[in-house]
């Protein structure tokens, strides 16, 4: 039988930061990672828990000063459904759309996928390529943490032991492009072998690319920036000429490993793959 | 361990269980709700869905903590009970008509699976059937036949009463 640890459940905020303070708890929002670790399948059980479900301070999806706010709470199928997504960040929802099947996706939230903090969690590329800003809080108060200072180290946040993630907030930026790739064994329930997230500011079809950002998931022992790509591609057109560099490049750059779900050899050449083909599509060739 | 209410196929239940007992042990140990299968129990086969307020999920991911105040729909509770005795949904009466089930480890799954889909107004297309129940596994590959059941329920449901 699984392993049950005891759990509370806070009514609001105030009462979960307080028991945070207390004692580091886990917390638990859609419980798609955590109650897997519960059966002893995957890492170990926790020894107390927090319920975070109750807590309706984290929840919705807003527009604010032109940032996109989600809370913590935000399912991928609530991200999948917000007409407010769909206008002002349609990328999202097709992120939303890759993981896992309607099960998870009626389940897992953002702010989970951010906490639990896996190399190949499949929003954090699109996070970190957006330049999201991870707000989080306990006791000692609020704070704000750029995503590429969020995952320090292998399954490692920028957290504090009695922090817990409040909301993401999203800068929407005026002719930004956003793309996303995730490749896995098979469409729906796959983890990730290659996630890959790029963003550019160009104001026409022709132009330089500018604000070049590129992020990866399941090819390092975190989501990362590819920033000697980024290098390469920033003031760069998208010709032929620089899909071949960008691709040779990013292929150079990374060090994915040999694991359970691929193979370093087949990461770095999806992962130079589809930057290629996302080039050749952005310059219409 | 804490006290938790909720509603199974319309009945109300009350029961003391610790919060994080997964909503599936719950559901067949402390109620005897077999229907409800364990597959893999980490959220990969679906086996275990149950209908959690109109949303599909995998109730081995769902700590009992989480249920309390909320409805929940099993396999049991498809069938309408009815003073003739139990007459079958559509997607039962559909899965037998094509043939639809081999070993039925997934089947309670697929059916609730695919039950979410037709509630929402989901049709015949075999696509969107596929992507509806892509979350739910079936270790005899007999997906076409469930896919078959789950337009010919479609396509039932669509008829005009009586026809």
């Amino acid at each position: 039988m699984p392993v049950e640890p005891p759990v509370e459940t806070p009514r609001d905020l105030a009462e979960a930061f307080r028991l945070m303070a207390l004692s580091p708890r886990t917390p638990i929002a859609g419980g798609t990672d955590l109650m897997v670790r519960i059966t002893g399948e995957i890492g170990s059980p926790p020894d107390q828990v927090l319920d975070l479900s109750r807590l309706e301070e984290l929840r919705g999806i807003a527009l604010e000063d032109g940032r996109l706010t989600l809370g913590a709470l935000t399912t991928y199928a609530e991200i999948r459904r917000s007409g407010l997504v769909a206008r002002s960040l349609p990328v999202l929802a097709e992120a939303a759309a890759t993981v896992g099947a309607v099960q998870i996706q009626n389940r897992g939230t953002l702010g989970g996928n951010i906490a639990n903090a896996s190399p190949a969690g499949d929003t954090l590329p699109l996070l970190l390529a957006l330049e999201a800003v991870i707000e989080v809080g306990g006791a000692r108060g609020e704070r704000s943490i750029p995503a590429d200072q969020f995952w320090i180290a292998y399954r490692t946040t920028a957290l504090a032991p009695d922090e817990l993630v409040l909301r993401v907030r999203i800068p929407l930026v005026e002719a930004r492009q956003v793309r996303f790739r995730k490749v896995g064994t098979r469409r729906a329930q796959a983890i990730s072998k290659v996630v890959l997230a790029l963003a550019w500011e160009q104001a026409d079809r022709k132009d330089r690319w500018s604000h070049v950002r590129l992020a990866l998931g399941s090819v390092a022992d975190r989501p990362i920036r590819a920033r000697s790509t980024e290098l390469y591609l920033e003031g760069s057109r998208a010709t032929l000429e620089t899909a071949d560099g960008a691709a040779e490049t990013v292929a150079a750059e990374i060090r994915p490993i040999d694991d359970v779900r691929s193979t370093a050899d087949y990461r770095r050449q999806v992962t130079a793959r589809i930057l290629h083909r996302i080039i050749r599509d952005a310059g219409g060739w | 361990m804490t006290a938790i209410r909720f509603l199974v196929n319309g009945a109300p239940v009350e029961l003391e269980a610790p919060g994080m007992r997964r909503l599936l042990d719950v559901l067949r140990e402390d109620l005897g709700l077999t229907g409800t299968k364990e597959g893999c129990g980490e959220g990969e086969c679906g086996a275990c869905s149950v209908i959690l307020d109109g949303d599909v999920v995998d109730s081995c991911l769902i700590p009992a903590c989480q249920v309390d105040g909320r409805i929940i729909r099993t396999v049991e509770g498809l069938a309408a009970l009815t003073p003739d005795g139990r007459i079958l949904d559509d997607l039962q009466a559909a899965f037998l008509a094509t043939g639809g089930a081999q070993c039925g480890i997934c089947t309670p799954g697929m059916l609730l699976a695919a039950r979410v889909y037709l509630d929402a107004g989901g049709g015949p297309d075999e696509d969107a059937i596929r992507e509806a129940i892509a979350g739910n596994l079936c270790r005899c590959t007999g997906y076409t036949k469930i896919v078959e059941a789950i337009a010919l329920a479609a396509e039932t449901g669509r008829r005009p009463a009586g026809a």
